[in-house]
């Protein structure tokens, strides 16, 4: 299929010139709106079509010729394919949203004019981060993703997100660090960055150096992905942020680094070493997260806590080492990546409609704002795993993918993954009840709630649901994503294929042998 | 490895010594004592990548230097993308310093106001959340059962001077 391999850095380059365009136009805020909606709608195409060519193989691109080991590989497999058509459809949503705030608040002519940009480089740094093929690059996509992501956080510079995004950047430059550290070490031992090398030749150096690296990886990884005790960066900073930029924010930053992870610890580090300290770690994350979410009386907090606490279904699925947790994980992550965002979503038109996310001062909108409350609801309903939504189809094969390895750990982990479902239940229904359901505290302003808005959250809320509808087939996609992910070859093959060099032009200068550069 | 692949120990010591500093200073309230943190574990590991390149060699420009006595190119120009990053980020969280000056007239970094709500709440054994509907604490049981309408009062009284009902 390597005819149609120039799709494939299609979803990194469209929304970059996009960015570059909008930043240009910065005083003309009708053509900044045009430029972002066409580039993320292009991508999305672009990455719908590369999600229907990945399943008959992985994609690769050797950019700007030079052939895999030496040069800068792109890969598109089934697991990258997913995770980008999933985040591009959300990122469309979620800019639909945020032009109708936009719009709405009357800012049409004096928006911020960084905002589009931004959130284009934003859309852009995820892609890299899905498609690289080695370990620097990875790091570049987190980067670049990452500081769109500061200046959307700290975005008009009042004090209260000066004050989080000072520590959402200190935390996200640390693990950044950590991860730059671990990239540099793989070199030393190594001698290529390259995930595809990488893993022929980790196998062949010393076990202990290998451990340090898989460890280094997983703790700047976990930072990213906030797993306990490494998540209380993440309750304290997305709050605050304008509800889109959150959305996005919960939706896929923290999915980031749960690929990354899903990546390296299947195609790197096969064997599962670290998997009992995963497993801890998803168990933590789980109770934690979801404990602290029933003491949030803030509804956006509160969904900041269960994002936190529904990143350790992910890990267990990733920790059990089996084809069946990770096809259950890769379908959570598709699931959760909808759910969480439109949640957010939604919590932004409450906080439009009721004036404030304090549950405390929030009730009774379900008289005078019942699609609302059905908006709500729905999302709810899904992220607590109630069936038939997606997010119990998901629960369940991750339950079941646990009960087949059948240690007494993994059994923990289900008793704690049960308990974190009612948790989650308990504390949304607690949160829709108090803003919907019982009385307000006092009478809610009538305040108009733009048809942009709720309709690109309602698009959201239909996707979500809709992944319920077509879970036989993403379902089985998932689970030859995890195949592929567990045998390796495929990917490796894609990477190097035969004589262990990539496609390009640089065929004197690169060699298969271990770093070593032949006359 | 074609040439010597020992780590410079002097190179060694010097990472040391910068992310040590570096982790001490990041572990300071002031935003401008954890950005030079931030710069000072940056270089370290920035040098770390001269460490992974092996022993220096003579510049690696094919037709200068024989193919053997190179220095690895390739490391070099990951450090140079990696410095090129860290300066952008020291330059953001320097304007997210000046802000939090302008802001605050000081710059450092601030504790979560809402975890010390639900902490302050949890110490005196408070729950973290109002429930309106059910906050009226002046409605004890005795004072709703007296307000709710009795259906035994309805029921009528039976020949025998008793209440039909039990009693």
């Amino acid at each position: 299929m390597s005819d149609l391999s120039w799709l494939v850095p299609l979803p990194v380059v469209l929304p970059l010139t996009g960015a570059g365009l909008a930043l240009a136009l910065w005083r003309h805020a009708r053509a900044q709106r045009v430029i972002t909606l066409v580039a993320l709608s292009l991508s999305l195409v672009a990455s719908c079509l590369l999600l229907v060519q990945a399943d008959a193989g992985p994609l690769t691109v050797d950019v700007g010729g030079w052939s895999a080991p030496v040069g800068i590989s792109l890969v598109a497999d089934r697991l990258s394919a997913l995770m980008l058509a999933i985040s591009s459809a959300v990122t469309l949503c979620v800019l639909v949203y945020s032009l109708a705030q936009g719009v709405a608040d009357g800012d049409i002519e004096t928006p911020v004019a960084i905002y589009h940009p931004s959130y284009l480089v934003l859309a852009a740094g995820i892609a890299i981060a899905f498609l690289a093929g080695d370990l620097f690059n990875l790091y570049v996509g987190f980067e670049v993703l990452l500081a769109a992501s500061y200046v959307l956080i700290t975005l008009t510079g009042t004090a209260e997100r000066i004050r989080s995004g000072t520590i959402y950047i200190v935390v996200a430059l640390l693990s950044s660090v950590i991860f730059l550290f671990a990239i540099g070490l793989a070199y030393s031992a190594t001698g290529t960055v390259n995930m595809a090398q990488l893993a022929l030749r980790l196998p062949e150096i010393n076990p202990g150096v290998a451990l340090a690296l898989q460890l280094l990886l997983l703790l700047a990884f976990g930072i990213k992905a906030a797993i306990f005790p490494l998540s209380a960066w993440l309750p304290d900073s997305y709050p605050t942020a304008p509800a889109p930029v959150t959305a996005v924010f919960a939706g896929l930053l923290t999915k980031v680094g749960v690929y990354a992870i899903i990546r390296t610890q299947t195609l790197l580090f096969p064997g599962g070493r670290a998997d009992d300290l995963l497993m801890w770690a998803a168990l933590a994350t789980m109770v934690v997260g979801v404990l602290g979410a029933v003491a949030q009386n803030d509804i956006k907090r509160l969904l900041s806590f269960t994002l936190v606490s529904h990143i350790g279904f992910m890990i267990f699925g990733i920790a059990l080492s089996s084809e069946a947790g990770m096809a259950a994980a890769i379908f959570y992550v598709v699931h959760h990546i909808t759910v969480q965002t439109t949640l957010f979503l939604v919590a932004g038109l409450l906080e439009r409609r009721g004036g404030t996310t304090s549950l405390d001062q929030l009730g009774g909108l379900a008289k005078i704002a019942p699609f609302l409350a059905v908006l709500f609801f729905v999302p709810a309903m899904n992220l607590a795993g109630i069936p038939p939504f997606s997010g119990f189809l998901g629960k369940v094969g991750l339950l079941q993918a646990g009960a087949a390895v059948g240690t007494p750990l993994a059994y923990t982990l289900i008793a704690g993954g049960v308990v974190t479902s009612l948790l989650t239940l308990y504390a949304l229904i607690k949160a829709w009840n108090k803003a919907f359901w019982q009385s307000a505290p006092a009478p809610v302003p009538a305040r108009h709630l733009p048809r942009g808005m709720v309709g690109s959250a309602a698009a959201l809320a239909v996707l979500g649901v809709s992944l319920t509808v077509v879970a036989g087939p993403l379902y089985s996609y998932t689970e030859r994503a995890a195949h592929d992910l567990h045998g390796r070859t495929v990917y490796i093959e894609a990477v190097l294929p035969a004589g262990g060099r990539g496609s390009g032009i640089s065929d004197d200068v690169a060699t298969t042998d271990a770093g070593e550069v032949t006359p | 490895m074609s040439h010597d692949m020992t780590p410079n120990l002097v190179l060694v010591v010097v990472i040391g010594v910068l992310v040590a500093v570096g982790v001490y200073l990041l572990l300071e309230r002031s935003l401008s004592r954890v950005l030079i943190g931030i710069i000072l574990i940056g270089n370290g590991v920035n040098l770390s990548f001269l460490v992974a390149g092996g022993a220096a060699g003579g510049a690696p420009i094919v037709g200068t230097t024989p193919i053997d006595e190179m220095s690895d190119p390739l490391p070099q120009a990951m450090v140079l993308t990696a410095i090129v990053i860290t300066l952008g980020m020291t330059a953001f969280l320097l304007a997210l310093a000046y802000r939090s000056w302008q802001l605050h007239r000081h710059d450092e970094v601030q504790d979560d106001v809402e975890d010390h709500r639900i902490a302050r709440l949890a110490a005196l054994d408070e729950p973290s959340f109002a429930d309106v509907d059910t906050l009226d604490t002046t409605t004890d049981l005795e004072r709703e059962a007296a307000e709710a309408r009795d259906e035994t009062q309805a029921i009528p009284v039976g020949p025998a001077g008793r209440r039909a009902g039990p009693a």
